[in-house]
């Protein structure tokens, strides 16, 4: 019997007036279409690219690249090939990227929390913060910081001291390297030890509060044994790491560790711009929870601190996790702006040097595209998994 | 039995709940440790407040024309007075001025008509400010008809030259954000393949890597007999960029319209195009605003990154002129200007989001 | 019905549980509580009622420092309330509230919102805090639900675990915030029925409510409020039958037309 429907439906009408069709005509269209455009494309490409001498492919990956990066993490000179200058490029924008995500976030919770103060004049102060650093472009501030604050600095004979070991000059900041002595395993050893010592108190107070009630304080407990044992193994073998304090010589800081100037600017940027996001997603994560949690948690008797930590907290980060991993996300794609101060991102690097010296554009762009690309759906995959754990339980 | 028949009087309260001192007090000095915070805040401001004070109005020289007029310590605010034409018109001859001016006078009319609430005719001004309104801009800043002399587009530049990127990257993006976020929801797997795909990709990157694609990669694209202009260039990539934002913001607002809307729509037997363009589009476009509103900052904000591809824009053309020997070191002063001028267009269209947002809140609650 | 749940009402003592003298609360310029007197003794069930904005919830809602009146005396169970903290803390442990919305968590089950206040303000081990819990569940009706998490129930199987995670902390005295006004028709009887059990084993109540059957047959008391201001105070039936106010006739021939 439906069979018989179906047919009696199809049959009657014109195949334009048939939505199946209809629709898969449209489809056939569009697809034509986008056939021709790229093919129109790729044969305009291929002409341009024929008439310019660039050869296609990714061979020119592992020619000498014959140019200097001011910073790497690896191993490179202007002996190494195009190729590693991208994984010199990936790494920096790492590194920019993670310790700007560390301190956004938390200049970003702080600001956000203290946007909420009952203090009046700390929360007025947050929000001016706010509403100066998001609403200016970032690459203004990181201009600012790199032309107006960090270049002016005095040269490295002038710089200025802090505690006599951190030099601040116009080549950066000059800070004491550790150098690991025989001994520091020890160390290393009883922090993992102290690890699993945590953990059992951990395991032991989760236990003895459900058994007989009684709370314990393991936060500062196991701080306590996480930092206190280890420091006392580092006194007890004898300080086995020695501080290579930076020493000038010549015109400049020699010894330590020097962060660049544009590294500083960047990350100085990237952090205070989007702790201004972060802070105002802290903000309404918090302002989301409706007052009623709140009034019930008093009216169960829980103590300020405590409704924080059982009811309001757990709720909020439900609110902010979502909109601050795009924050992150958006940190990272930001990172790209270190080509306008010439700090050797991705971007600047390959995207821009190696670029311009092959003249391999499609590859190399497709290439960097390909990175942020990734990066983008990790993270909305993470975000697909997180929401769908978190998720209220709702009928 | 009766307690009280008759209405008591309201009385004042109290006096220690009011007041200034009161408030002082609740607000500032309500605990230990919110009084230590308080002169904390107090001592941080006092060290950040007074010195920029000091620099920025009490020493700062602003008469003059050289950088000789301006004293030492305090903001040379005569580099800003003296670039000032450039830092708006960037090489536009100063002659033809007015022809911008014009078009900014006609923009800020317009901006005013369609933000004030009780403009008649309403429907009528958006449509000119999206279809004429850009024709007459063409004309008025390129020229090139009517006897209006042309004006090459590497002479635009400065505050003139970031305003055009970012109205034209939003004008634009608005129709193929609104095709890309309708392709989306469809339900013909091709179409939404390729709008989800188109959506992800660009939202996935970083503005700076589009760039620099329409400036390297786009020439081969093309025949090599076209040319375009490095403007031209920037723009599609802007309005690329930018569509896939706007389609997300317009699907936010799709969603926004209940599903009885739909079904009422079709039930009344319109296509699938009248549905959209008489009864949700309307509709959703209105939600939208504050959406568009806030996409337009992002993107106002990041015009600034055409200068890595050589365009001069308001941030581009400062930057140029602390290059300049005669006004070398004062960077603050430009910075602090150009801050200054992104911050006011960029708060004050926040401001008018958020007022937006409460307005259509409490407009779909009653 | 009536007669038979009134007997089964126990004796009311003489210790006063909550006392209220001439409390007064104004919102800025706004005198919302006026002159506020209200005895409640242990075991006794008293229903405030009134037209809307009168001051009913903000009076209970002062008797466990959810709203801070200015002037005039609260004392629970003995405990002066003051700006003092502990005080506070006290007041708040041994009084229960149940909100016009439930108010429950929706991060924890139906259980661990039971459990939560034992264990963290009580102290108590977390097994005897679920014991305790499964037993209050059992009597609101629903322990097949203990490990569903809020959403996942009704609006009249919300309210029940509302109250039920209330008497999990052994309160002296209940709050009832206008616990049906947000149910379906069909639910309020459920939550009313927990209440008079509740009644029945001798708890102490307070009850902001609509539901004038629930007056007539669980009160001793009935508190009319109107303005801001007690208009009326006594025992159900005379308050039914015999209104003495003009406001009181008035407010009853509205509610009881329909």
């Amino acid at each position: 019997m439906p069979s018989k429907k179906k047919d009696l439906a199809k049959g009657r009408t014109a195949f334009w007036n048939d939505p199946e069709k209809r629709s898969m005509l449209y489809q056939i269209i569009m697809l034509v279409i986008l056939i021709i455009c790229g093919a129109y494309i790729i044969s305009n490409t291929l002409h341009n690219l024929d008439s310019r001498g660039i050869k296609t492919g990714f061979d020119f990956l592992w020619s000498e690249a014959g140019f200097g990066i001011n910073q790497s993490l690896i191993e490179y000179d202007e002996s190494h090939s195009y190729g590693r200058t991208f994984f010199v490029g990936l790494l920096n924008t790492i590194l920019v990227a993670s310790l700007g995500i560390l301190l956004a976030t938390i200049l970003g919770f702080t600001i956000g929390i203290a946007r909420l103060s009952n203090n009046w004049l700390i929360a007025k102060i947050s929000a001016v913060y706010i509403e100066t650093f998001r609403n200016i472009p970032l690459l203004l501030q990181i201009f600012f910081w790199y032309f107006a604050v960090l270049r002016p600095l005095p040269r490295p004979k002038q710089s200025i001291e802090l505690f006599d070991v951190f030099f601040l000059n116009n080549r950066g900041l000059a800070m004491p390297a550790p150098n690991i002595l025989e001994g520091f395993g020890w160390v290393l050893l009883v922090f993992a030890l102290s690890l699993i010592v945590v953990i059992g108190v951990k395991r032991w107070a989760k236990n003895r509060q459900d058994t007989t009630g009684k709370g314990f304080p393991i936060i500062s407990v196991s701080l306590a044994i996480m930092l206190g044992l280890p420091a006392l193994t580092y006194l007890f073998v004898g300080s086995p790491i020695d501080w290579e304090v930076p020493t000038l010589r010549g015109f400049n800081y020699r010894g330590g560790i020097t962060v660049i100037p544009e590294l500083l600017a960047l990350l100085l940027a990237l952090s205070v711009y989007t702790a201004a996001f972060i802070a105002e997603i802290v903000r309404s994560g918090i302002l989301s929870i409706n007052k009623g949690q709140t009034e019930a948690s008093f009216a169960l008797g829980l103590s300020r601190p405590k409704m924080l930590k059982l009811v309001i907290i757990p709720q909020a980060m439900r609110v902010i996790i979502p909109p601050l991993t795009s924050q992150f996300l958006n940190l990272v794609k930001n990172s790209s702006l270190a080509t306008a101060i010439g700090y050797p991102d991705l971007v600047s690097v390959f995207a821009g040097t190696t670029l311009n010296q092959t003249g391999q554009a499609i590859e190399v762009i497709a290439m960097t595209m390909a990175v942020y690309l990734t990066l983008s759906l990790l993270i909305s995959l993470f975000m697909n998994w997180y929401n769908k754990r978190i998720a209220l339980v709702e009928r | 039995m009766i307690q009280s028949d008759k209405k008591l009087p309201d009385l004042p309260p109290p006096r220690r709940s009011d007041g200034a001192f009161g408030w002082i007090r609740a607000n500032l000095f309500s605990s230990v440790t919110n009084t230590l915070l308080t002169l904390l805040a107090v001592y941080l401001l006092y060290i950040g407040l007074v010195p920029l004070i000091q620099w920025a109005f009490i020493d700062a020289s602003w008469v003059g024309e050289t950088r000789d007029d301006c004293a030492v310590g305090g903001a040379c605010w005569v580099f800003i007075k003296t670039r000032l034409n450039q830092f708006v018109y960037g090489f536009y001859p100063e002659e033809l001025y007015w022809r911008v001016n014009w078009v900014f006078i006609l923009f800020g009319v317009l901006i005013t008509l369609l933000i004030a609430e009780k403009t008649p005719y309403k429907k009528w001004i958006v449509i000119f400010t999206l279809t004429v309104f850009p024709i007459i801009t063409f004309y008025l800043v390129y020229g090139g008809a009517f006897g209006l002399e042309v004006v090459e587009t590497h002479k635009w530049g400065g505050l003139m030259l970031t305003l055009i990127l970012a109205v034209v990257g939003i004008v634009a993006a608005l129709p193929f954000g609104i095709l890309l976020a309708l392709g989306r929801r469809s339900t013909m797997p091709v179409i939404k393949t390729f709008c989800t795909l188109f959506i992800e990709i660009w939202r996935g990157v970083p503005l700076i890597t589009v760039l620099f694609m329409a400036s390297v990669m786009l020439p081969l694209f093309i025949p090599e007999e076209i040319v375009f202009d490095k403007l031209v260039r920037a723009l599609i990539g802007i309005v690329m960029f930018q569509s896939a934002y706007m389609a997300e913001v317009v699907r936010g607002g799709l969603q926004a319209i209940p599903k009885g809307q739909y079904e009422a729509a079709s039930a009344l037997g319109l296509s699938y195009w009248k549905m959209m363009g008489l009864i949700i589009l309307p509709q959703a476009l209105k939600l939208m605003i504050p959406g568009i509103v806030n996409t337009f900052i992002a993107l106002f904000k990041d015009t600034s990154l055409v200068l890595v591809i050589g365009l001069l824009d308001l941030l581009a053309i400062v930057q140029a002129g602390l290059a300049d020997a005669k006004w070398a070191g004062y960077s603050v002063e430009g910075y602090v200007f150009v801050g200054l001028v992104f911050w006011v267009f960029c708060f004050g269209m926040s401001r008018y989001s958020q007022a937006l947002e409460k307005k259509l809140d409490t407009g779909h609650k009653s | 019905m009536s007669n038979e749940v009134q007997q089964n009402l126990m004796a009311i003592s003489d210790e006063i549980m909550v006392e209220m003298r001439s409390v007064n609360k104004w919102y800025g310029e706004f005198h919302v509580l006026k002159d506020i007197n209200i005895t409640v003794r242990r075991g006794e069930r008293i229903v405030l009622c009134g037209p809307s904005g009168s001051g009913k919830s903000t009076t209970i809602r002062c008797i466990n420092r959810l709203e801070e009146h200015q002037t005039g005396d609260i004392i629970v169970a003995g405990t002066p309330l003051t700006n003092d903290l502990k005080n506070i803390e006290v007041i708040r442990r041994e009084v229960g509230m149940v909100f016009q919305h439930f108010n429950l968590f929706p991060h924890l089950t139906v259980l661990e919102n039971c459990c939560l206040a034992p264990v963290w303000v009580r102290k108590m081990p977390k097994k005897e805090a679920e014991e305790i819990a499964m037993n209050y569940l059992k009597r609101v009706k629903i322990p097949d639900q203990a490990l569903k998490y809020p959403g996942q129930l009704s609006g009249g199987q919300q309210q029940r675990v509302a109250i039920a995670r209330s008497l999990c902390m052994n309160p002296e005295v209940m709050l009832f915030d206008e616990p049906t006004s947000a149910l379906d028709p069909e639910m309020i009887k459920e939550v009313l029925d927990t209440m008079i059990e509740l009644a029945e084993d001798g708890m102490t109540m307070l009850c902001v409510t609509h539901e004038m059957g629930f007056a007539k047959t669980v009160a001793n008391r009935v508190v009319f409020m109107d303005g801001g201001q007690i208009i009326e105070e006594n025992c159900p039936h005379e308050f039914f039958n015999n209104p003495q106010s003009e406001r009181t006739q008035l407010f009853l021939s509205q509610i009881l037309q329909h």
